[in-house]
Order: C-alpha cells, then sequence, then structure tokens
C-alpha cells in the first residue's frame, strides 16, 4: 500500500515542483518504486526537471478523461529506474481535471507504487483542491519570507479545512549568513509561528539552479548542501530520525570572530 | 565592538529586520486566521463607540481597535482615549450612595 502525498505552498516561487523532483530522485534511490504526478495543468515543469520534457507522448487529462490508462502515460527515468512521471498536459487548464478523477487515478496506482508525490500549482483554487484531493498527507514547502510564510499558514488553513490534517513542513533557500545577521526570519520564527511538524531545512544553494539547468535534480550532487539536506527529507519521510544540518558556511570573518573571541 | 563596528558601517537598526518580519508576521496571521473582515471591525468600533458615549466623552479620532495575540489566545483590544466623563453619569453614581 502506498503513500500518496501532496506537495504544496500556496505562494509560487517557493519550491514546490523542486523538491517533488528532488524527493522522487531521493525515495526512488533507496529502491522505492515512485510515481510522481504533475497537477500544473497549463503550467508544467516537473518534465522540464527532471530531464523528461523530450519523452512525454501522453498526460494526465489523457488518463483522467479514460482516453488511455495511467501505465501508458506513465515516462520511466531512464537512470533511475524506479521512478515514473505523469505529466500533465501544457495546453489544457486547471478545470480539465477534477478532484474525484485524481483520487480515482491514485487509487488505482496505489496498488503498483510505494509513493505517490503529487506536485500542486500554486493558489488556492480549483487546481490546489484537485490536487490535494488524493493525499494522504501534505508537504507544505516555504520560503523564510513574510509573503511566503503567510501563503503558508493560509494552505494549512484550507488543508484542514479539507480534513487533511497530516501535515509537514520543508522550508526552502534559507540563507544562512542573513539568519545569523538577524536579516531573515529564522526556524524558530517560522515553528513557532505555523506550528507544524518541521521535516526540512533546505539551504539556498547555487547548485540548484545548476542541476536544474541540466535537467538533474541536485539530490544525486553529494557536494551540494541542498541536495544532502533535500536526502534527510526523504530519510525523515522513511521513518528515521536524522538531526538537522548545519547550514552556516564558515566564512573568513567567521574564522576571524573564533581567533578574536567576538 | 561588532556593535561599534556596525554603527561605524551604519548598520545599527534598532530591530533586525528578521524580528521586523516575525512580529509583522505575528499581528497580520492573527487577522487573516479570525477571518474577520475590516467591515467588520468597523461595525464593532462603532457599536462600541456607541456604548461608550453615552456615559464619556470619547476622541473618536485617536481610538483604535484591534487584534492581539496574547499567548495562545486571541485578544480584542481597544484602545479609546476618554475627553471626560459625562456629568450624568458622575450625578447618577452620587445618586447611589
Amino acid at each position: 500500500m502506498s503513500d500518496v502525498i501532496v506537495v504544496t505552498s500556496g505562494k509560487g516561487g517557493v519550491g514546490k515542483t523542486t523538491t517533488t523532483a528532488n524527493l522522487g530522485v531521493g525515495l526512488a534511490k533507496r529502491g522505492n518504486k515512485v510515481a510522481l504526478i504533475d497537477t500544473d495543468t497549463g503550467l508544467r515543469n516537473l518534465d522540464l526537471l527532471l530531464g523528461l520534457e523530450n519523452r512525454i507522448m501522453y498526460d494526465l487529462v489523457d488518463v483522467a478523461t479514460g482516453r488511455i490508462s495511467y501505465k501508458k502515460a506513465l515516462v520511466r527515468h531512464k537512470k533511475h529506474e524506479t521512478l515514473f512521471l505523469l505529466p500533465t498536459s501544457q495546453i489544457r487548464d486547471k478545470t480539465a481535471v477534477t478532484g474525484q478523477q485524481l483520487i480515482d487515478i491514485c487509487n488505482e496506482m496505489r496498488g503498483e507504487f510505494d509513493y505517490i508525490l503529487i506536485d500542486c500549482p500554486a493558489g488556492i483554487e480549483q487546481g490546489f483542491k484537485t490536487a490535494i484531493a488524493a493525499a494522504d498527507y501534505a508537504i507544505v514547502v516555504t520560503m523564510p519570507e513574510v509573503a511566503a510564510v503567510r501563503d503558508a499558514d493560509k494552505i494549512i488553513g484550507e488543508l484542514n479545512r479539507a480534513d487533511k490534517d497530516r501535515i509537514k513542513l520543508v522550508v526552502n533557500r534559507i540563507r544562512s549568513h542573513m539568519v545569523d545577521s538577524g536579516d531573515m526570519l529564522d526556524m524558530d520564527d517560522i515553528n513557532d509561528i505555523l506550528a507544524i511538524d518541521c521535516i526540512g531545512q533546505v539551504p539556498d544553494d547555487e547548485m540548484v539552479v545548476t542541476s536544474t539547468n541540466r535537467g538533474e535534480p541536485v539530490i544525486s550532487n553529494k557536494k551540494s548542501l541542498a541536495g544532502q539536506a533535500y536526502n534527510n527529507i526523504v530519510g525523515r519521510i522513511c521513518g528515521e530520525q536524522i538531526p538537522f544540518l548545519d547550514l552556516r558556511k564558515k566564512t573568513l570573518f567567521d574564522k576571524l570572530k573564533q581567533i578574536l573571541h567576538v | 565592538m561588532l556593535r561599534a563596528v556596525m554603527k561605524l558601517f551604519g548598520r545599527d537598526d534598532d530591530k533586525p529586520s528578521g524580528k521586523i518580519a516575525r512580529d509583522r508576521l505575528r499581528v497580520v496571521l492573527i487577522h487573516d486566521r479570525a477571518n474577520i473582515s475590516p467591515e467588520v471591525v468597523n461595525h464593532i468600533k462603532d457599536d462600541i463607540i456607541k456604548v461608550i458615549s453615552t456615559y464619556m466623552d470619547i476622541n473618536q479620532h485617536d481610538m483604535e481597535i484591534s487584534l492581539s495575540d496574547d499567548d495562545n489566545s486571541v485578544a480584542l483590544l481597544a484602545s479609546i482615549p476618554v475627553k471626560r466623563i459625562k456629568p450624568q453619569v458622575m450625578s447618577s453614581r452620587n445618586m447611589h450612595r
């Protein structure tokens, strides 16, 4: 029996799709059979982040309307062979798939996969409602910024209203030097305000950009701190107890301060 | 010492911006979560003015009404500058004595 997890945020641009892609690769690397479903119909990008954009034949709308079976629409990842993508349509819009249709598709897929991750569109409209309908639990992605935290709070409220009360938090794009200087919300602030269980603290890392450029999620890059942070989230999803990374990079100034004891 | 250096570079703000962000978020989320529209808050304000005005002259202009977070509960805070207690109120109190 599989877990169906929706990755959502409210605000756009906080890293929902990046998180979905990385968790998908990470879970597959541990030998799980994983399906990723893109529900951002009309603005699909999960295919691009996984490097699968040239291999799409059918999409979620084709499956939802019963034109083809989900198996025909799934794209298997060449490098991670237990990872599959169910892409969505780039031509249609959010009204093309209903929550009930997604529930039916997920129920059909549950027997075959260990994890099904649903990449949710931004916003709280129909696309969001469709994406969360089938989920057993939700991962809310936010950033240490007022707008992103406010939207995360709104999304948590909407999830509760929809009786989805299993919610985990991922805080993305943390700039540790700004947190240290007091110029960015820190984890205590965010945990205090949102009051949900945090399973990930991901640093702002340029390697996320370069790996996205290549279509290879950063989790495969062992040198990347963001990659390690994503790997730890994967471990926590699998039930492991892993302490959070120390995201602080020791700068020359830090070392100097250490020497001078100031 | 570090503070002095920061001051030299013009970085000595009273409060770090991260803490300003936290405080602003706390206030805005109280309103978001309470789901009260500004219109309703204005109605409450008008009704409070009506009741208080029976007993006191108040400065309506400087009156403030807001929701505030008190640990785990939400409180409605009203700050109402009083100009004077109305004479008839004082006399009725005297009568009760």
